[in-house]
């Protein structure tokens, strides 16, 4: 063990962004649109889930922080939490959220502070998840009209969310105004390749910005947790 | 190798009546004798390999009900992955459902070499001209049954799946080599699952072994209706599909479960279970067959439910596929892999 002292509140934002990602995620197994997308979705649900339990685990106790904390005790992203909603609205949270972490995490792993390990093993699955996004966000904005209107529901219904990634997290040591930009850009390029335009709305609200990050959740989020947590709490102090 | 050059001259034998063959199929006699003796020599017969039509639709049959039955099981399992205890199980129960999905993947291509295609198969899944396993009409009514599943179902499958690894249509031999593998890393996951909650709270044990009473005799079931009744047996055990009946892979299951209940610190819910010396097997109680017909027959506990979640992805799911096969057609001129 090094001596490095663990930011406890940016382990917990990562670590919690990236648990509630990976548990929507679960939600679409056996439900997905084409088999190679069961494998897929799963697949990035458990890279998400290994992240989590490596940022946890710098933290305390993986399970009693996942399974014991309550709602107002979360500081992960709103837009993590946002319920699956369509194919589009998934891939839509997929695209916006993997081109912040591969930002975030490349740029980490490139320092030497104390995500920089995880941050080098991570940054490799977020560039598959983002690919994987970018791919299925041409597909459908380019697709038929059908998918090209969904998509754009979804990029829009999301972008109110999007603001909060780049708002200062104590401990967490990245250029997150820069990273503002190249996300905006990149994000911007891929929607255009997609034939969708950029969102014109706020990309937060009075609630939004930052809100998660402070405890502040939406209201499906409690229910995601009520699930989630529900036999761990049932059997208090059993193992697994 | 003999078997191997056995084959080859009847392979070669084959190619020359068919390329002597006037095509309107005159000397599917010597077709025949090729694949009898490929069979007889324990070889592989593949894709391009002539092969009677029943032995195709048999085949066919087989490897879709089997690909259908890797689908449907990830709903039972697919249950729990958001209500699991610990992410460790959490984590673990993902990948298994991941592993299902692709081992459904290998098996609808290995039927694909066989001149049928993944979206003819899924039709007739959704319309009910095709089953998969019977268990996976069964719910998952708690944690525990994750464990049983893995433990006492994937059990029972690679006893039934193992032997498949030597079948003798290639493309299904070489995808039951990958899926076993995976297959036998599940089971001992389940075991272990069942184990810890047997050495667990009074609660947790209670739970073990509920899940065990409920999931040991479909798990049985799973062996099929006993040989005097098994319609295709004898047939699939001529072509080498098959290497083993019903009955005795059942007994096989058997032998190998008592031994692990007892170290699992769990019972198995059948008072007539005793090991019997002269047979050097396991006796055991009768199987209630009446309810194994039921469950085929589309009157189980979640048969209804499985079938509508699966039509209900895949209806719901269209528009993605047509919008990937749009997007596909506009940017490479093909028609795209998604299907429609």
């Amino acid at each position: 063990m090094t001596t490095t002292t663990v930011p406890t509140v940016a382990a917990l934002a990562l670590g919690d962004d990236a648990l509630a990602l990976s548990h929507r995620l679960g939600e679409w197994a056996g439900q997905a649109p084409v088999l190679e997308e069961e494998v897929a979705l799963a697949n990035i649900a458990l890279d998400l889930l290994g992240q989590a339990r490596v940022l946890l685990s710098l933290v305390g106790d993986e399970d009693e922080l996942a399974y014991l904390r309550e709602e107002r005790a979360f500081t992960n992203l709103q837009l993590v939490e946002q319920p699956n909603g369509d194919f589009a609205h998934t891939i839509a949270r997929q695209l916006y959220f993997s081109t912040y972490q591969h930002l975030l995490y490349a740029e980490l792993a490139s320092g030497d502070g104390p995500f920089a390990p995880l941050a080098a093993k991570a940054v490799k699955e977020v560039a598959y998840h983002r690919d994987h996004a970018e791919q299925w966000t041409l597909r459908l904005g380019d697709g038929t009209d059908a998918s090209h209107e969904r998509m754009r529901r979804a990029c829009e219904a999301l972008w109110r969310f999007t603001a909060e990634m780049f708002q200062p997290v104590r401990g967490l040591d990245a250029d997150l105004p820069g990273m503002e930009s190249a996300w905006l850009e990149s994000v911007g390029d891929i929607l255009r390749r997609a034939t969708l335009t950029v969102p014109e709305g706020p990309r937060s609200g009075a609630w939004t910005a930052g809100a998660g990050r402070q405890g502040l959740h939406t209201e499906p989020f409690g229910r995601m947790l009520a699930e989630m947590q529900h036999l761990h709490r049932s059997h208090p102090g059993a193992s697994w | 190798m003999a078997t191997a050059a056995a084959h080859d001259t009847a392979r070669t034998q084959a190619y020359d009546a068919r390329d002597s063959a006037d095509g309107t199929g005159g000397d599917t006699a010597a077709y025949e004798r090729a694949f009898d003796s490929a069979v007889a020599a324990d070889d592989r017969i593949e894709p391009r390999d002539w092969m009677p039509d029943a032995y195709r639709a048999t085949l066919v049959r087989q490897i879709a009900q089997h690909a259908h039955s890797e689908i449907i099981g990830m709903q039972p399992e697919a249950n729990w992955i958001t209500r699991a205890p610990s992410l460790r199980r959490k984590a673990i129960l993902m990948a298994k459902v991941q592993d299902e999905a692709g081992h459904g993947l290998y098996l609808y291509s290995a039927a694909e070499t066989l001149g049928t295609s993944r979206d003819e198969l899924l039709d007739k899944l959704h319309t009910g001209r095709q089953k998969y396993s019977s268990i996976f009409n069964y719910p998952t009514l708690t944690w525990a049954d994750v464990g049983a599943i893995g433990w006492l179902v994937d059990g029972a499958a690679i006893t039934n799946q193992v032997p498949l690894c030597r079948c003798s249509y290639g493309p299904y031999a070489r995808a039951m080599v990958r899926i076993c593998k995976e297959e036998s890393f599940h089971q001992r996951q389940g075991y272990e699952l069942l184990l810890a909650l047997s050495r667990g709270t009074p609660e947790q044990h209670a739970m073990a072994q509920d899940a065990v009473n409920r999931w040991w005799w479909p798990s049985l079931m799973m062996f099929g209706p006993p040989d005097d009744e098994s319609a295709h047996s004898a047939q699939s055990m001529a072509w080498k599909i098959k290497r083993h009946s019903n009955d005795e892979l059942r007994q096989r299951f058997v032998d190998i479960c008592v031994p692990q209940a007892e170290s699992l610190g769990l019972t198995l819910p059948d008072p007539d279970l005793k090991w019997n010396e002269e047979r050097g097997h396991h006796d055991f109680g009768p199987i209630d067959w009446t309810e194994f017909w039921e469950v085929l027959k589309g009157n189980g506990p979640c048969n209804e439910q499985r079938i509508t979640q699966r039509r209900q992805a895949h209806d719901e799911g269209a528009w993605v596929r047509e919008a990937a096969a749009a997007y596909a057609h506009k940017h490479t001129g093909e028609t795209g892999a998604m299907g429609a």
